[in-house]
């Protein structure tokens, strides 16, 4: 399939006047490794920056978005897939989407379970907790699952 | 211009491609150390299918085992419920992990792919041998954890039970599924590659073979599936070492998300056992019809479609754990759907065999076996995946009797069958064929005393994983037994009609049964490195030019007529 | 693994082949079973890509487990993130990208002839690798001595002398020494605790799930209970540690479980990474690395730029919760 894409179509991209070409693979510009270095080191600034912002919900959702842009850039410029064939870009986002599947089934119903499960601390922890810190505010009730599981 | 020198007719070549005809794989280097460090495929997957039959012997041992004690309620050879528990688990977790799953794809596969392909090896032979050892590291792992006290927790290693069970191999045995895995991975990696990058010219997508469809297909699942049943085994060994709790209920986790961890990669794995037996079965029914395959694109479609759907249906295994009313209809609904490639397919190979002229060698009728067993198997899946019938089925023999009829009624089958049909390649002698047939209608009918009555045994109630019954179960689990003892019968002459081959059978023709794909154009046993050049690649599937030669004692692939191969015969060749 | 992918191309001279009538005009570089160069490259850069893509999914099962986890105590999540040192986290973060910067320009110089470069790009590389993990130590060794740690020993008090002196006392009390529950005593860092009598916990397990899930083993108090501590006690305990805060939510073991679970496997395929860079590193030095070869450069590359990948979400999911 990938056969008859060439390889030497895409590398003069990197050309420099008296540099030597490899005859397979794509050879990257400096200013693309470098400006990509910079762009990350700049994005991890500002995700840092933004944690001490109260967005509520949003928080995860920039986080997150902050960290795929910088994922691609890794993936497209250090990784070289904007040069490389396009079966190894699919192979990448085929494995993300498999874990979004296996991610999305299982969420599906992470409170189903929620009357079964222990209030408070789990009993081994609390256990524990008990014998060596007697001051230690154990078993504190979720007020988050509207006491669903409180039904004793 | 072609590149395959047919073999002149008369007596047998001196040489084959230039090199003496008594050079192959078998005899090019000698000494067990030339076998131990190999980098051939064929040497690899010779060594595989060794180790697998290996692993089978202990397998069907247990499996026997199991039987026997059930003859009786209560105890019949042996007097500990923990003993029994150990030999189903160790059943189960030898056929999976050491058997079915590298069985077709590892030990087949390597052997018959490149040369099906044209190419002269995989594309990573380090690779190919590391996984091997791999395997074999598992293989002693798990003998390792039987000698640490073995493991009772069946071969699903459901928590909370594995991580607190005081039998004390659970994680050697955790270790060796985790390796394992790593081997079944770098196999399916191979053979991706190999399979988009070593294909010769002309061997275009869709004049691959349909055992390449099934094996590409099969790989996928590897690479995707297999990672994930390394990650879970990875923390359930952390989980029992240092109590991390992300399992434990008593530690505020969620043994839940074990089995969907567990299933995400085990439902898709059984498809790594189906998919390469229904590419086997493709290959046979084929050629033994002398018929092309009939709706090559949709079988070669259904096996990706399988693959793909493979991964969305795992929850059918957890109707029963307390999933959503919205989950369980999801996954009812979408575990349907898999039966639509899995019907093409064997709709296809009934349209294949209609008006051929079907030869009933020993690998057709392990063929037709399939095609029953497999039919029977897929059709009482419809049952578990239905909700409410799941809840009665659930852990009842009917799931084990379903998932034989899959596993060892269609895979091992299928394996078996292909074992049969490349066995003159692969070291070039013909078996007896009628012991070869009367053994596999024995193995079939064995198999159906043994399994089709735990049908009745489980819609009646009579759970799983049960050292102890009731004793109205008796008279079927009697039955089921007697039909394992009819099915070791049936390996046993197997086992002697192809052993046999070595003593007194006769010296296989390239091209026993007829076949057009590349594999059966090269000599039997094949050469060192398969093919001197690259090989023209036709229509796998025309069986058109594929003739008798009593003088080879085999067929003959004749493209004379082939205006590809000779511009002279346009004419003759231009009416197709 | 990767080294294994990546060396293929040196199987050539491992063992004599009887196919003299194809060899002549073989490039030394393109192993026998490869027609060409390209085709090599190809099937080496296809190779480690699917190989990078079971990790993600041997990954991806981790960051499942950290949703589900989440989802289940959001607020567990959002308290015990304060634990980690932002800084530390940030600074490794660059250091990471730095050194995944090197990595790609030992790439480029492998690929355009530069031996001297490439030397000097993937020693860098590795003293990224070197303090990254020297950071990471620090990290742990910190929240191994305030017990910020995985499990039942998260509910231990840490390892000062006042609590020392506790966990003595403790040591000595009956009632203490049945309730506590061991399955495994070295899974206590402290070695008084462990020479307490262990008490199997699948006493525990079997007991406590009930349908009601409150079920309670060996008589242990219900939560309700055990919620409310005399006041005077909280005074007497130490200030300053996660066991005296009384905002501390349950299960904030989990959180700590799941964070040395996926850091720890982040840190394994750092040390993996270092030692293939070692690896490259020696063949640069040799002199095997030119424009005709570099397959291994690159393919190892593409390694140690996923194990970056990774830590780019590693990263805000635990050290960045608002």
């Amino acid at each position: 399939m990938a056969h008859q894409v060439s390889h030497s179509a895409g590398a003069h991209a990197g050309s420099h006047a008296g540099e030597v070409h490899p005859e397979v693979g794509h050879v990257v510009p400096i200013k693309y490794l470098v400006g990509a270095g910079a762009a990350l080191l700049v994005l991890t600034v500002i995700t840092v920056a933004v944690r001490y912002i109260d967005l509520g919900e949003a928080n995860l959702a920039l986080a997150l978005a902050i960290a795929v842009v910088k994922a691609t850039i890794v993936a497209l410029i250090f990784m070289h897939l904007r040069w490389d064939r396009p079966f190894n870009l699919l192979v990448l986002i085929g494995s993300i989407v498999f874990v979004g599947i296996m991610l999305a089934f299982s969420a599906m119903d992470v409170h189903q379970n929620s009357a079964t499960m222990f209030n408070g601390n789990p009993p081994e922890a609390e256990t524990v907790m008990q014998a060596n810190a007697p001051g230690a505010p154990v078993a504190q009730f979720r007020s988050t699952n509207g006491g669903v599981g409180d039904t004793n | 211009m072609t590149t395959i020198q047919l073999p002149s007719p008369g007596a047998l070549p001196d040489t084959i491609e230039g090199r003496p005809a008594s050079d192959n794989y078998l005899t090019h280097t000698r000494g067990i150390l030339s076998w131990i460090f190999t980098l051939d495929h064929k040497r690899i997957g010779v060594m595989y299918m060794w180790s697998v039959l290996g692993a089978f012997l202990l397998g069907g041992t247990f499996a026997l085992l199991l039987r026997t004690e059930l003859l009786t309620p209560g105890p019949t050879i042996t007097d500990s419920a923990d003993t029994y528990n150990q030999w189903f688990t160790l059943h189960g977790a030898i056929m999976v992990f050491l058997v079915i799953i590298p069985s077709i794809p590892a030990a087949l596969g390597n052997i018959i792919l490149p040369i099906m392909l044209g190419a002269k090896d995989v594309a990573f032979p380090r690779l190919n041998l590391f996984s091997y050892y791999l395997w074999v590291t598992g293989a002693v792992l798990c003998v390792v954890s039987l000698a640490m006290g073995g493991f009772d927790t069946g071969w699903t290693f459901y928590t909370p039970y594995s991580t607190t069970t005081t039998a004390g191999g659970v994680i050697p045995v955790l270790t060796a599924a985790f390796v394992l895995g790593f081997s079944s991975i770098f196999t399916g990696l191979n053979f991706i590659v190999t399979v988009h990058k070593l294909r010769p010219p002309g061997m275009t997508w869709f004049r691959m073979p349909l055992f390449l469809w099934a094996i590409y297909a099969t790989a996928i699942i590897q690479v995707l599936a297999t990672p994930v049943l390394g990650i879970t085994l990875l923390l359930l060994i952390v989980e029992r070492t240092v109590n991390i709790g992300i399992f434990n209920p008593s530690m505020g986790g969620d043994p839940v998300l074990y089995q969907h961890f567990f299933w995400f990669y085990s439902h898709p794995a059984v498809y790594i056992m189906i998919l390469p037996a229904m590419g086997i079965i493709s290959e046979i029914i084929a050629i033994n019809s002398h018929r092309a395959i009939f709706g090559y694109r949709l079988i070669a479609f259904s096996s990706i479609a399988i693959a793909f759907f493979s991964f969305i249906v795992w929850g059918h295994h957890m109707f029963t754990s307390g999933q959503s009313a919205l989950m369980n209809t999801l996954f009812s609904a979408i575990s349907f759907s898999v039966a639509i490639p899995s019907a093409v397919k064997v709709f296809n190979w009934i349209a294949t065999l209609y008006k051929g002229s079907v030869s009933l060698t020993t690998p057709m009728w392990y063929a037709l076996s399939f095609l029953f067993l497999f039919t029977i198997g897929g059709l009482t899946g419809l049952h578990l995946a239905t909700l409410s019938t799941d809840v009665h089925l659930h852990d009842t023999y009917f799931v084990v009797a379903h998932f034989h009829y899959v596993m060892m009624g269609s895979a091992l089958i299928g394996m078996i069958g292909g074992l049969h049909h490349w066995w003159p390649k692969i070291f070039g002698r013909m078996y007896d064929e009628r012991l070869g047939t009367i053994a596999c209608w024995i193995i079939f009918i064995g198999f159906n005393v043994t399994f089709f009555t735990q049908f009745m045994l489980g819609s009646q109630g009579m759970p799983r994983r049960y050292y102890d019954y009731q004793p109205e179960f008796q008279v079927y689990h009697v039955i089921s037994t007697i039909g394992s003892y009819i099915m070791a019968v049936g390996f046993t002459l197997t086992a002697i009609s192809l052993f046999g081959s070595f003593f007194n059978g006769k010296k296989a023709p390239a091209n026993p049964w007829g076949g057009r794909s590349l594999e059966w154009q090269c000599a039997s046993p094949p050469p060192f490195d398969n093919f001197a050049k690259a090989p023209r690649v036709g229509d796998c599937y025309d069986f058109s030019v594929v003739h008798w030669d009593p003088k080879l004692g085999g067929y003959r692939v004749d493209e004379s007529n082939d205006p590809e191969v000779n511009p002279a015969a346009q004419g003759t060749k231009a009416a197709h | 693994m990767s080294q294994t992918i990546a060396n293929t191309h040196t199987t050539h001279a491992d063992q004599a082949h009887g196919h003299d009538d194809h060899a002549h005009g073989h490039d030394p570089h393109v192993a026998h079973h490869f027609d060409s160069m390209a085709q090599q490259f190809d099937s080496a850069k296809l190779g480690i890509w699917l190989f990078l893509a079971t990790e993600i999914l041997f990954f991806g099962g981790l960051f499942v487990a950290y949703a589900i986890l989440r989802m289940r105590n959001p607020e567990v999540f959002s308290y015990a993130s304060h634990y980690l040192d932002t800084i530390m986290g940030g600074i490794n973060t660059c250091v990471l990208i730095l050194s995944s910067l090197t990595m790609a320009l030992a790439v480029r110089c492998a690929q355009t002839n530069r031996r001297g470069g490439l030397i000097v790009c993937l020693v860098l590389t590795f003293m990224g690798a070197i303090g990254f993990l020297v950071i990471k130590y620090f990290e742990y060794t910190h929240k191994f001595h305030d017990n910020l740690v995985w499990g039942s020993s998260f509910y231990v008090p840490p390892h000062d002398a006042e609590g020392h002196a506790e966990a003595m006392a403790l040591k000595t009390a009956p009632v203490a020494a049945t309730a506590i529950v061991v399955k495994d005593p070295t899974l206590f860092a402290i070695p008084d605790l462990a020479a307490k009598p262990a008490v199997d916990v699948s006493a525990v397990k079997s007991a406590s799930v009930g349908p009601s899930g409150m079920a309670r083993a060996n008589g242990t108090p219900a939560p309700e209970q055990a919620a409310a501590p005399a006041p005077g006690k909280l005074e007497e305990a130490h200030p300053g540690t996660h066991l005296e805060d009384t905002k501390l939510p349950p299960n904030t073991h989990l959180f700590f479980a799941i964070y040395y679970c996926m850091t720890g496997l982040h840190g394994i395929h750092v040390v993996a990474g270092m030692g293939i860079i070692a690896w490259l590193t020696w063949r640069a030095v040799r002199g095997d690395f030119s424009s005709k070869n570099f397959t291994a450069v690159d393919t190892g590359g593409l390694y140690w730029h996923i194990v970056d990948l990774i830590w780019i979400f590693l990263f805000p999911l635990f050290y960045l919760i608002h």
